[in-house]
C-alpha cells in the first residue's frame, strides 16, 4: 500500500471511471455483443455477459441480483466500518465448500443453440424440417425458460417488472398503475463491472487472484492464480464475476485493457450507438475509503463525491505526483468527462451505493414520459386541459420529474441509497438545460420561466450550455478521454521494452478447449 | 483496506497477456451490411489468422456542420452479429439441390442435351408434381456449381423457347443495400428478356401519399436533420428498434429543448424516449391527425393568419389552384382542377390540358402559373424554361398574386358543397366560397380554391352556413371530440398537440417534424393515414425546411447513385425498355389470392354512387393493365418471341410494322393479355430466381397461398374461394392451379425459409466477402462492402454467380436459339417522369369502345427488343454504348459522353482494382469493363452526379434549361470532385448536391427533402408542380379521396379472415400486427445465436396481460395463432405495454427454427408471421397515365397491404409436438 502523503493525508490514485447517460440509452445491446464477440464467445463462457443490459423495472440477470438477502453480496455497516455480507475474509476460508448464496445456472440461464444442421441434412419427409433448441451444456434438446435478457422490454409484466426489488418503497397505488397505460413504463440499465474502489470480489477472493491495477484501478481476475472458489461471485453484489465451467476459473469484465492500452475505448463504449457512454480518469483519495464505505445509506453518494478530488487543485496534483501519477494522467483527469458529470454537475450517480463497494461507474437517470389519466374512457396526458387558445404559451410542455412515469423513490432506490433529494436535483438540472436551450435556439420561452428553471436546477446559462454540449454534441474523443497508459513503464518492470518490441507475439499459443456445439 | 493489491509483482501480471492475445488481430477491413435496415453503417471487420473474428464500428465519418452531433458510431446489435454467420452452422457452404430433382436431371442428362433434358422433366406431369410436393420437406443434396448452373441455364432457355422469356422472374429487394449484387441479377434478367419484380411497394414500404402529394417515390431527411427540429412526432415508427444508429439524434435534440411525442398503440421502445406517449387505437391515427388539422386550420389559418404559413402555401402548394365544382346526385362536389385551356386567354397554349389556374388578385381573374406538368414536357422551344415555381403567368411572365381564399372577396358567393364522411357513411353539405368562371366554350363554371375546400373538408366553418361543427367539443368530422371515438385519445391532448405543433412551426419557420414508419403504411388506407399528417406539416410550412417535414423511413430505398446504377442494373446500356413488374398486383394475381375474396367494397368504404370504385379488384387490375397504368407479365397468351415470327409470317417486316400488327391483334382480342385469364397454363410464371431477400417468408403476404399456388407443396390455408361470380371481365378457371413454378432458385448465405423451400440453393458470399456499394436515406455517405476474406467454402459473390450464369446461358443458347438472337415484343406501361404523364386526362377503356386503342397513349407501350443470347455474357461484362448518349434519372438528362469516352482509354485486361478501371474488347468494339464488381463499382462512382462533381455541374446546367432557373451554382464548388472505390475504402464519403435529389448538402448542411423546391423554385414532379393537398385523378374523386379524409380501419367481420377457423371461450380474437422488431432485420439475424439468446429463443406473440388472463395464458406459454389463411405456433410474452385487443408478432420470424406441429391444422408445422396474412390491393392506387399517377418501378401502384388489417385467433397449444 502506498505511503500516505504529507499533504492533507491524501493518498491520491487514478481510476478509469465511467458514466452511462441513461436518458440516451435505447436498450439495443450492441454493447453486450461487442463484448461477447471479443471476450466470452467460448466454451464455458457462453452464459457470461460481462456487459448486459436490463429492462427496468425488471428482475435482471442473474435474476433478482439486487436482492442481497438472497445473494449476500457487497458489504454492510459494522461498527465504524464495513464487513463483507458474505462473512468477512477469515470466515470465508473456513466455509469454502459451502457457498449457498451463489446464483445457480437457473438464476443465469442454461445456454442453448439450435440443431441448424437438420435444415441441411433432413431426409425428405412429409413435413418441413425444423431446427430445435439444444442445450449447450448437455447437448440435448431443451425448452427455453430463461435467458440473459429474458424480461427485455417487459415493463408492465406482472411476473418480472412487478417483482423489481426497487419497487419496495413505492405506494400500492403507484405499483398498480405501473401496469396501466397511464403509468406503464420501462427504461434500460446497461451494466458492466463497476471497477469499484472497494471491490467485494477482491475482498472475497481466498486465493488473492483478484486485484485492482495501480495505474488505472481496473479490477482484474488473474487466470493463473484463480482456484475457482467462486467467492468473488458471491462477494460482488452486482454479480459481475462469472465462473467458467470449462476452465474452472472465474472471469470478469476487464474494461478491455488491451484496447485501453492501445488508446481505444473499451468495446462496449466504442460500440455504444446511443452515444450514452463516457470514460475518463477520476482522482480519488484512497485514505478515505474506509470512512466513505461506512457512511449512512443516504449519505453514501455525498461521501463518495468527497473522496473524489479536484484534478485542478494544486494540493491534489502534488499528492498525485507523490504517488507516481504522471503529468499525462493529471491532464487526462482534468479533461475527464466523468469528472464533469459526477463532480462538477452532479448529474451522474452510482448504482446501489448501499452495497458499499464504491462503484466507479455512474449513471445519469433517464427522463421518462409524462404520466396520463383516463377521463371518460379517453386517455389524456397530464397537464393538458384544453382551455382557450390564449392559454397556449407557445412553449411546448416538456416532461418534468414530478409527472414522470417512474416514481422518484424508485430512482432513489437505484441511484442514491434512497436519497430522493439527490435524484430530484438531477432532474431539475436536466430540465433546466432543456428549457434554457430551447429558449436559446427558439427564443419563445418567457424569460422568467427560463430564470426560474435555471434557479430550480441550481445551475446557470453557461453550465447548462456546457452540459448540453457534452450530452448532445460530443465527438468520440470528447466522450472517451483515455489517459496515457505508460505501457513502456509497466513492461520495463519486467523486460526492456526495446527487447519486447523485437520479441512480442512469438511463441506457441495454447489451444483453447474445443467447443462441443 | 489491505486487500487492494495495487502493488502486485510485475511478474504476476504477466498473465494479462491472456486477454491481450485475444485482442490481437492481423487486419481490419471496412465493410457494411446489405440487409435493408436503412442503417448503412460503416464497419471495420477484424481478421485474425485469415478468419473473420469480429467487427467494430468505423468512427471516421466526415463531420457535418459543427452544430450537429456526429454520426459516429453507427451500427446496432444486429449488424455486430454478422460475423456469427460467416462460419456458422446455418451458413450455406456449397450448392444444394433437392434429391428428387437431382435424380430426374441426372437420369435425363444421360441421354439428352441440357435444354431437352429440362423439357423432358417439365413435360412429365408426374415428375413435375413429385418435384413440387417435395418442396420445403428436406431431402437436400450437396452438388456442384457446374451441375446447378447447367440446370438453371437450361431451364431458362427452355422457358424462353417454349413460353417466352417473360416467364422468368427475379426477385431481389432494395438495391441500395448492395447495388451491384442486385444489379448482377437484374442485368442478367434484362439481357435475357426476363422480369424484375419490384420490392418497395410489395413490402408496403412505398408511401403512396408521397407520389400523390409530391410526385416522388420517397424523399426524406437524413437523421442528422432530426437534430434541427424543435418538435418531433413519431408515428408508427419505433425508432430505437428500427433506426438504432440514428435515434441518438432524438435524445440529443431533446436536450437542446426539442419536444418529442410518440404516437403508438403499444408502449414501444422509443416511447421511453418521449415527453408524451399517446396510445392511439391501432390503425386509427388518421382520425387523430385530422383533428389536429381541424385545430390548426381554426387557430392558425381562420381566426388568425401566420404570414409565414400563408406565404408558404401560396408559393409551394396547390392551395390557390382552382377546382371545378360539379353537380352530382349528392350535390355540388369538388371535381377536377380547372384546366388552363378551358378559358379564352389560354385556349391555345401548348399542353393546355395539363396547365392549371389560380385566381390573381391584381387581375381579379384566373391566371396560369408556371410549373405545372404541362410546362415540364414542353415541346415548343418558346415554351421551354417555364417549368418553375415563380408566381408568374406562363403566357407573358406577368407576376401573379394568388388568392388563397375567396372568403369575403368581391365577386365571390357561397355554394353548398357536399363532402363524404366515411366513418358515419353520410354526406355533409357545407358552405364554400366560390367564384364563377366563363369558359371558352361558354360554360359558366363554379370554382373554389383548394384552400377553401380544405376548410370545408375539415369542418372549419369560418362563419359560413352549412353542416359545420360549432366547437371542438361537438362530435362531427373532424373535431377533437369526434376523433376520441376512434383513437381513445382525449380531445384536450389533441388540441394541445395541435397548438404546440403549429406554434413551434410558427416560432421556428417550419421546424416541426413527423417521423413515420411501416406500422402506419401497412394498413389498407395507408395513403390517407399519411396525407393527414402531411396536411398538418404543409399547413405549417414544414416541408422543404431543415428540421421539418414528413420523414418516412421504411426500407433502404434511397439509391443515391441512381442514374448510372439504373443503366447498369437494367442493361439500359444495351436495350430499352426493361421488363419491370409491380409486385403487389403480380402476387395478388399469380398467387391466386384474388380468388379468395369477393368485391373489395365488401370491406372497403367508397361513395355509394361510384362509377369505378366497385366490383372485384381483379377486374380493376385488368383495366389498369390494358390502359397502360400497370405492368403485367407474362404479357400475352403466347410467346412474345413467336409473336414477332407470326407478324413476319403475316408479312410485317420492320419493327414498326410488327408492333402495329401486334397492337391491332391485342385490340381485336386475338392476342390476349394474361391478366384477363391468369390461371391459364400459358399465363403462369415459370422460373423464380430469388437473391438478397427472403421472398417466401419475410415479404410473402399470404405465404400459405404461395406454398399452394406457386410451389405446389403443403399449406395451411382453409379459406374458401369467393371470386367466381364476382369477377366480370377476368376468367375464373376451376380448379385453381397449384404449383405454377417450374423451378425456384435461391441464392443465399444462410438456410432461410426461401432456401428451405427452393429447388436449388446457391451459396453466396456474405457482406464481408464481396465488394459492393451501399447508400441509405438515413445519412448522406456512400459506403463500400469489401471482402475482408475471399468468399468462404464454395460461395461466390452475386456478381460472380450471375456472371457464371450468363456465361452458361451463352454457352447453351445454341440448343434453344441456333440463330443466336431473337426479337422480343416488350409491353410496358406508361412511364412516370416522361411525357407519358400527359397521356390520359380521363379514365376511358378502349375495350369498351370509350376511346381508340393507341399503344403508349390509351394502352401500354409496345416495343421491340433484340435478345442476343449468344452474346449475353459479352454484353453482361461490358458497359454498352447506350450510356454514351446520357443517363436519365427522375426525368433529368445527364450528359456523360465525355466521361464514357474517357473510360474507353483504360487498358484492356489486367486485374480488378479498387482504383484503376479496365476495358474489354469483343466483336471489334471496345467497352468499359464491368467484368468484376470492382469495375462496376468504379463505373457507377465515376458516372454519378453525386460522386462526380463535374457531372453534377453539367446535370444542373441541363436542369437550368428546363426550368429557366439559375442552379449550377449549387455544384460550382464541387466540380473537381471524383470518387473511386479506393476512396470509399479509405473513409466514408459524403455525396454531393445533385439535381437528382432535392436537398442542399453544401457546406455540411444536413440533407432535407424538398429544400431545392422551396428555396430554388424547382417544381415537384406533380400535376401542379406543387405540393398537392388535392388529388384530382378521376379515380380519386370516384373513391372519395380527392381531399384528405378518414376511412376507418377495416371491420374484421367484413374482411373474412376468420370464417372457417374455430373460435370459442378459450380463444382470443385480436387485431394481429407485425411491427419491425428488435432482434432481427426482417428475418435476417433472427436465426443467429446472438439474437435468439438475447431474446427468448423464439419470436413470441406479445399479448396484453388482461387478455392473456382471460384465456388462462401465462408468460412463455405455447399458443397457436391462426385464421383462415394459416397458423403459427409460438410462445407468448405478456405485458400491459401491449394494447388490449391487439397482439404482436414482430416481423419476421423464419419457419426454420423451433416450429412445433399445429393442432388446429392437422398436425402440420405452423408457419411464420406471414402465414396469417393475405395480399389484397387497394384499387384506387391503380390509377395511371396521369401526371404523378403514372407508373414507375417501385414508385407507384397498390402496395402489398393487409398485414395490419389482419385479425387472428390466439389459443393455448394443447400439446407440444415436434
Amino acid at each position: 500500500m502506498a505511503a500516505e502523503t504529507e499533504r492533507g493525508g491524501m493518498d491520491i490514485r487514478a481510476q478509469v471511471s465511467m458514466v452511462f447517460h441513461l436518458d440516451k440509452c435505447i436498450g439495443c445491446h450492441t454493447c453486450s455483443i461487442a463484448c461477447k464477440n471479443i471476450w466470452t464467445d467460448r466454451k464455458g463462457a457462453e452464459y457470461m455477459w460481462w456487459n448486459n443490459v436490463e429492462t427496468k423495472p425488471g428482475t435482471g440477470y442473474p435474476t433478482l441480483w439486487e436482492d442481497q438477502d438472497r445473494y449476500q453480496g457487497g458489504f454492510e455497516q459494522k461498527g465504524d466500518g464495513v464487513k463483507l455480507r458474505l462473512q468477512g475474509k477469515g470466515a470465508t476460508l473456513g466455509n469454502i465448500f459451502a457457498n449457498p448464496s451463489l446464483p445457480t445456472v437457473d438464476d443465469y440461464y442454461e445456454p442453448w443453440t439450435y440443431d441448424y444442421q437438420e435444415l441441411f441434412d433432413a431426409p425428405e419427409g412429409d413435413d418441413q424440417p425444423t431446427a430445435r433448441t439444444i442445450s449447450m451444456i448437455t447437448g440435448k434438446t431443451m425448452d427455453v425458460e430463461a435467458g440473459p435478457n429474458w424480461d427485455d422490454d417487459l415493463g408492465g409484466s406482472t411476473i418480472y417488472a412487478a417483482n423489481d426489488p426497487n419497487l419496495e418503497g413505492i405506494t400500492d397505488e403507484e405499483r398498480t398503475q405501473l401496469n396501466e397505460l397511464e403509468r406503464m413504463v420501462f427504461f434500460y440499465l446497461p451494466r458492466i463491472c463497476n471497477h469499484c474502489v472497494n471491490p467485494g470480489c477482491v475482498a472475497a477472493c481466498p486465493a488473492g487472484a483478484v486485484y485492482k491495477r495501480g495505474e488505472d484501478g481496473i479490477v482484474l481476475l488473474n487466470q493463473e492464480k484463480c482456484r475457482g472458489w467462486r467467492m468473488c461471485i458471491s462477494g460482488c453484489p452486482y454479480k459481475k464475476t462469472y465462473y467458467n465451467w470449462t476452465t474452472g476459473k472465474s472471469e470478469k469484465c476487464i474494461l478491455c485493457y488491451p484496447r485501453l492500452e492501445s488508446g481505444q475505448a473499451p468495446a462496449c463504449f466504442h460500440s455504444c450507438v446511443g452515444r450514452i457512454r463516457y470514460l475518463g480518469l477520476l482522482l480519488y483519495d484512497a485514505s478515505q475509503i474506509d470512512k466513505v464505505a461506512a457512511a449512512a445509506d443516504g449519505d453514501l453518494v455525498e461521501a463518495q463525491r468527497a473522496m473524489i478530488k479536484d484534478p485542478f487543485d494544486p494540493e491534489v496534483i502534488a499528492a498525485a505526483k507523490a504517488n507516481g501519477l504522471t503529468d499525462g494522467q493529471i491532464v487526462a483527469a482534468q479533461e475527464s468527462p466523468v469528472y464533469k458529470f459526477v463532480m462538477k454537475w452532479k448529474l451522474a450517480l452510482p448504482l446501489h451505493p448501499e452495497f458499499r463497494t464504491l462503484p466507479m461507474l455512474f449513471y445519469v437517470p433517464p427522463m421518462l414520459p409524462v404520466i396520463a389519466e383516463v377521463k371518460n374512457g379517453s386517455y389524456d396526458v397530464q397537464g393538458t386541459s384544453g382551455g382557450s387558445e390564449a392559454d397556449s404559451t407557445g412553449m411546448p410542455s416538456i416532461s418534468t420529474f414530478e409527472t414522470a412515469r417512474v416514481p422518484i423513490r424508485y430512482m432513489a432506490s437505484l441511484f442514491s441509497g434512497g436519497n430522493t433529494t439527490l435524484v430530484e436535483d438531477v432532474y431539475r438540472k436536466l430540465m433546466a438545460v432543456r428549457v434554457h436551450m430551447r429558449s436559446k435556439t427558439v427564443g419563445n420561452v418567457p424569460a422568467d420561466e427560463v430564470a426560474h428553471a435555471l434557479a430550480d436546477g441550481k445551475t446557470n446559462a453557461d453550465e447548462a450550455e456546457a452540459i448540453f454540449r457534452l450530452t448532445s454534441l460530443p465527438t468520440f474523443k470528447e466522450r472517451f478521454v483515455i489517459p496515457p497508459m505508460a505501457r513502456e513503464l509497466a513492461i520495463e518492470a519486467r523486460v526492456d521494452p526495446f527487447q519486447r518490441k523485437q520479441e512480442t507475439g512469438f511463441g506457441l499459443r495454447k489451444e483453447t478447449p474445443e467447443r462441443r456445439f | 483496506m489491505g486487500w487492494i493489491q495495487d502493488l502486485v509483482k510485475p511478474k504476476t501480471r504477466q498473465w494479462e497477456d491472456f486477454y491481450r492475445n485475444r485482442w490481437q488481430h492481423d487486419s481490419s477491413v471496412r465493410s457494411t451490411h446489405g440487409v435493408n435496415c436503412t442503417g448503412g453503417c460503416s464497419w471495420m471487420v477484424y481478421v485474425k489468422e485469415g478468419i473473420i473474428t469480429w467487427e467494430m464500428q468505423a468512427t471516421d465519418y466526415p463531420l457535418l456542420e459543427s452544430k450537429l452531433p456526429p454520426y459516429e458510431p453507427r451500427g446496432c446489435q444486429r449488424g455486430i452479429s454478422t460475423s456469427w454467420y460467416v462460419y456458422s452452422p446455418i451458413r450455406v457452404k456449397y450448392p444444394y439441390i433437392r434429391g428428387v430433382l437431382a435424380d430426374y436431371w441426372r437420369e435425363a442428362r444421360l441421354t439428352l442435351e441440357p435444354v431437352e433434358a429440362w423439357a423432358s422433366i417439365q413435360d412429365d406431369p408426374v415428375k413435375r408434381e413429385r418435384i413440387q410436393t417435395a418442396r420445403g420437406k428436406g431431402g437436400f443434396r450437396r452438388t456442384t456449381w457446374d451441375e446447378v448452373l447447367e440446370i438453371v441455364a437450361a431451364s431458362m432457355l427452355h422457358t424462353a423457347e417454349k413460353w417466352g422469356p417473360d416467364r422468368v422472374f427475379g426477385f431481389s429487394p432494395i438495391p441500395a443495400m448492395s447495388y451491384l449484387s442486385y444489379a448482377a441479377g437484374s442485368r442478367l434478367l434484362q439481357l435475357f428478356g426476363g422480369v424484375n419484380m419490384s420490392f418497395y411497394d410489395w413490402y408496403a414500404d412505398l408511401p403512396n401519399a408521397f407520389p400523390e402529394v409530391w410526385g416522388d417515390q420517397t424523399d426524406v431527411c437524413e437523421s442528422a436533420d432530426w437534430f434541427n427540429s424543435k418538435y418531433i412526432v413519431a408515428i408508427g415508427a419505433n425508432l430505437s428498434m428500427t433506426r438504432t444508429p440514428d435515434v441518438h439524434f432524438i435524445s440529443e435534440a431533446r436536450h437542446e429543448g426539442a419536444k418529442f411525442v410518440v404516437i403508438s398503440p403499444d408502449f414501444s421502445m422509443v416511447s421511453k424516449y418521449a415527453d408524451w406517449w399517446l396510445p392511439v387505437e391501432a390503425g386509427q391515427d388518421t382520425a387523430l391527425w385530422l383533428a389536429v388539422n381541424h385545430v390548426i386550420l381554426e387557430e392558425f389559418h381562420a381566426k388568425r393568419q401566420v404570414p409565414y404559413f400563408t406565404d408558404y402555401l401560396k408559393r409551394t402548394t396547390d392551395s390557390p389552384l382552382l377546382v371545378e365544382l360539379v353537380e352530382t346526385p349528392t350535390g355540388l362536389t369538388a371535381g377536377q382542377f380547372l384546366r388552363a385551356n378551358t378559358i379564352d386567354r389560354y385556349a391555345a397554349v401548348e399542353n393546355g390540358d395539363w396547365k392549371l389556374l389560380m385566381w390573381d388578385a391584381r387581375a381579379d381573374a384566373p391566371r396560369m402559373p408556371k410549373g405545372s406538368v404541362g410546362f415540364r414536357w414542353a415541346q415548343e422551344d418558346a415554351e421551354k424554361g417555364k417549368w418553375n415555381l415563380k408566381l408568374e403567368d406562363g403566357l407573358d411572365d406577368t407576376p401573379i398574386d394568388p388568392v388563397l381564399s375567396f372568403l369575403g372577396t368581391a365577386g365571390s358567393e357561397v355554394a353548398q358543397v357536399s363532402f363524404h364522411e366515411f366513418a358515419a357513411n353520410e354526406t355533409k353539405l357545407r358552405g364554400v366560397p366560390v367564384r364563377r368562371v366563363r369558359t371558352a366554350d361558354g360554360r359558366d363554371v363554379v370554382v373554389a380554391t383548394v384552400y377553401d375546400l380544405l376548410f370545408a373538408q375539415f369542418g372549419v366553418g369560418r362563419g359560413l352556413a352549412g353542416d359545420y361543427p360549432t366547437s371542438y367539443d361537438e362530435i362531427g368530422p373532424y373535431t377533437p371530440a369526434w376523433q376520441e371515438q376512434f383513437t381513445n385519445i382525449g380531445r384536450d391532448t389533441v388540441i394541445q398537440l395541435a397548438r404546440e405543433f403549429a406554434g413551434n412551426a410558427e416560432a421556428t419557420n417550419g421546424k416541426s417534424m413527423v417521423i413515420v414508419g411501416a406500422s402506419i403504411n401497412h394498413w389498407y388506407n395507408n395513403n390517407l393515414s399519411y396525407r393527414a399528417p402531411i396536411t398538418a406539416l404543409i399547413l405549417c410550412g414544414c416541408c422543404g425546411v431543415n428540421g421539418g417535414g414528413m420523414n418516412h423511413y421504411v426500407g433502404q430505398e434511397k439509391l443515391t447513385l441512381f442514374a448510372p446504377w439504373t443503366a447498369l442494373a437494367f442493361a439500359l446500356d444495351w436495350q430499352k425498355p426493361p421488363r419491370q413488374q409491380q409486385s403487389p398486383t403480380w402476387h395478388y394475381v399469380h398467387s391466386d389470392q384474388w380468388r379468395y375474396e369477393g368485391d373489395f367494397t365488401d370491406y372497403a368504404p367508397v361513395p355509394a354512387d361510384a362509377k369505378w370504385a366497385k366490383g372485384h379488384a381483379m377486374d380493376l387490375e385488368a383495366l389498369a393493365v390494358r390502359s397502360g397504368w400497370m405492368p403485367f407479365y407474362p404479357q400475352f397468351d403466347r410467346n412474345p418471341l413467336d409473336l414477332v415470327k407470326e407478324a413476319q409470317a403475316a408479312g410485317r417486316g420492320s419493327n414498326e410494322e410488327i408492333l402495329g400488327w401486334v397492337g391491332d391483334r391485342i385490340a381485336d382480342g386475338d392476342v390476349k393479355l394474361t391478366v384477363d385469364d391468369p390461371d391459364a397454363e400459358e399465363s403462369w410464371p415459370r422460373i423464380w430466381l430469388i437473391w438478397r431477400g427472403n421472398a417466401i417468408a419475410s415479404s410473402a403476404k399470404g405465404q400459405e397461398f404461395f406454398l399452394r399456388h406457386y410451389l405446389g407443396t403443403h399449406d395451411n390455408v382453409v379459406a374458401e374461394e369467393h371470386a367466381k361470380d364476382k369477377v366480370k371481365t377476368v376468367t375464373f378457371r376451376e380448379p385453381a392451379p397449384r404449383g405454377k413454378m417450374d423451378l425456384v432458385v435461391d441464392i443465399n448465405f444462410r438456410m432461410d425459409t426461401s432456401a428451405l423451400y427452393s429447388d436449388i440453393v446457391l451459396p453466396t458470399a456474405t457482406w464481408y466477402e464481396k465488394n459492393d456499394l451501399n447508400t441509405t436515406d438515413l445519412h448522406s455517405y456512400v459506403h463500400p462492402l469489401q471482402a475482408a476474406v475471399p468468399p468462404v467454402w464454395e460461395s461466390k459473390s452475386d456478381w460472380e454467380i450471375f456472371k457464371a450464369l450468363a456465361k452458361k446461358l451463352s454457352e447453351l443458347s445454341p440448343e434453344a436459339f441456333p440463330e443466336g438472337t431473337a426479337r422480343d415484343v416488350v409491353m410496358s406501361p406508361l412511364q412516370h417522369d416522361t411525357p407519358d404523364e400527359l397521356a390520359q386526362t380521363q379514365v376511358l377503356d378502349w375495350r369498351a369502345g370509350e376511346c381508340e386503342p393507341i399503344p403508349g397513349k390509351t394502352m401500354p407501350h409496345l416495343r421491340i427488343v433484340e435478345r442476343d443470347y449468344a452474346n449475353l455474357y459479352n454484353r453482361f461484362i461490358s458497359l454498352g454504348r447506350g450510356v454514351r448518349d446520357g443517363l436519365s434519372a427522375h426525368g433529368i438528362n445527364i450528359p456523360v459522353t465525355e466521361f464514357y469516352d474517357e473510360l474507353l482509354e483504360n487498358p484492356v485486361g489486367g486485374t480488378p482494382d479498387t482504383r484503376h478501371m479496365r476495358c474489354v474488347e469483343w466483336g471489334g468494339q471496345r467497352y468499359p469493363s464491368v467484368e468484376d464488381a470492382l469495375d462496376a463499382a468504379n463505373i457507377v462512382l465515376q458516372l454519378a452526379p453525386e460522386t462526380n462533381g463535374e457531372i453534377a455541374y453539367e446535370a444542373f446546367r441541363a436542369e437550368e434549361k428546363k426550368t429557366g432557373l439559375v442552379l449550377a451554382d449549387l455544384a460550382e464548388g464541387n466540380r473537381s470532385v471524383r470518387t473511386t472505390f479506393g476512396d470509399l475504402a479509405a473513409q466514408p464519403i459524403r455525396t454531393l448536391t445533385s439535381p437528382t435529389w432535392t436537398g442542399d448538402v453544401n457546406n455540411g448542411r444536413a440533407y432535407a427533402a424538398w429544400v431545392l423546391n422551396v428555396e430554388r423554385l424547382i417544381p415537384w414532379r406533380t400535376l401542379g408542380g406543387r405540393q398537392h393537398f388535392y388529388v384530382d385523378h378521376p379515380y380519386y374523386i370516384d373513391f372519395g379521396e380527392q381531399l384528405p379524409t378518414f376511412k376507418p380501419k377495416l371491420d374484421p367481420k367484413l374482411t373474412g379472415d376468420i370464417v372457417k377457423s374455430p373460435t370459442g371461450p378459450d380463444c382470443l380474437v385480436l387485431n394481429y400486427i407485425t411491427p419491425h422488431g428488435k432482434w432481427h432485420i426482417h428475418s435476417t439475424f433472427g436465426d443467429t445465436h446472438r439474437m435468439q439468446t438475447l431474446s427468448r429463443g423464439i419470436e413470441p406473440c406479445w399479448l396484453n396481460d388482461k387478455d392473456a388472463e382471460r384465456i388462462g395464458i401465462v408468460d412463455n406459454d405455447w399458443v397457436e395463432v391462426y385464421n383462415d389463411n394459416g397458423v403459427m405456433v409460438t410462445r407468448v410474452a405478456v405485458s400491459s405495454r401491449v394494447q388490449m385487443g391487439t397482439c404482436m408478432i414482430y416481423h419476421a420470424p423464419e419457419r426454420t427454427l423451433t416450429m412445433p406441429k399445429s393442432q388446429v391444422r392437422g398436425a402440420k408445422r405452423g408457419g411464420s408471421h406471414n402465414s396469417l396474412t393475405r395480399t389484397r390491393i387497394n384499387p384506387v392506387q391503380l390509377a395511371g397515365g396521369y401526371a404523378q399517377f403514372t407508373y414507375g418501378f417501385n414508385y407507384w401502384g397498390p402496395i402489398g397491404v393487409f398485414t395490419r388489417d389482419t385479425y387472428a385467433v390466439v389459443k393455448k397449444l394443447e400439446r407440444l409436438e415436434w
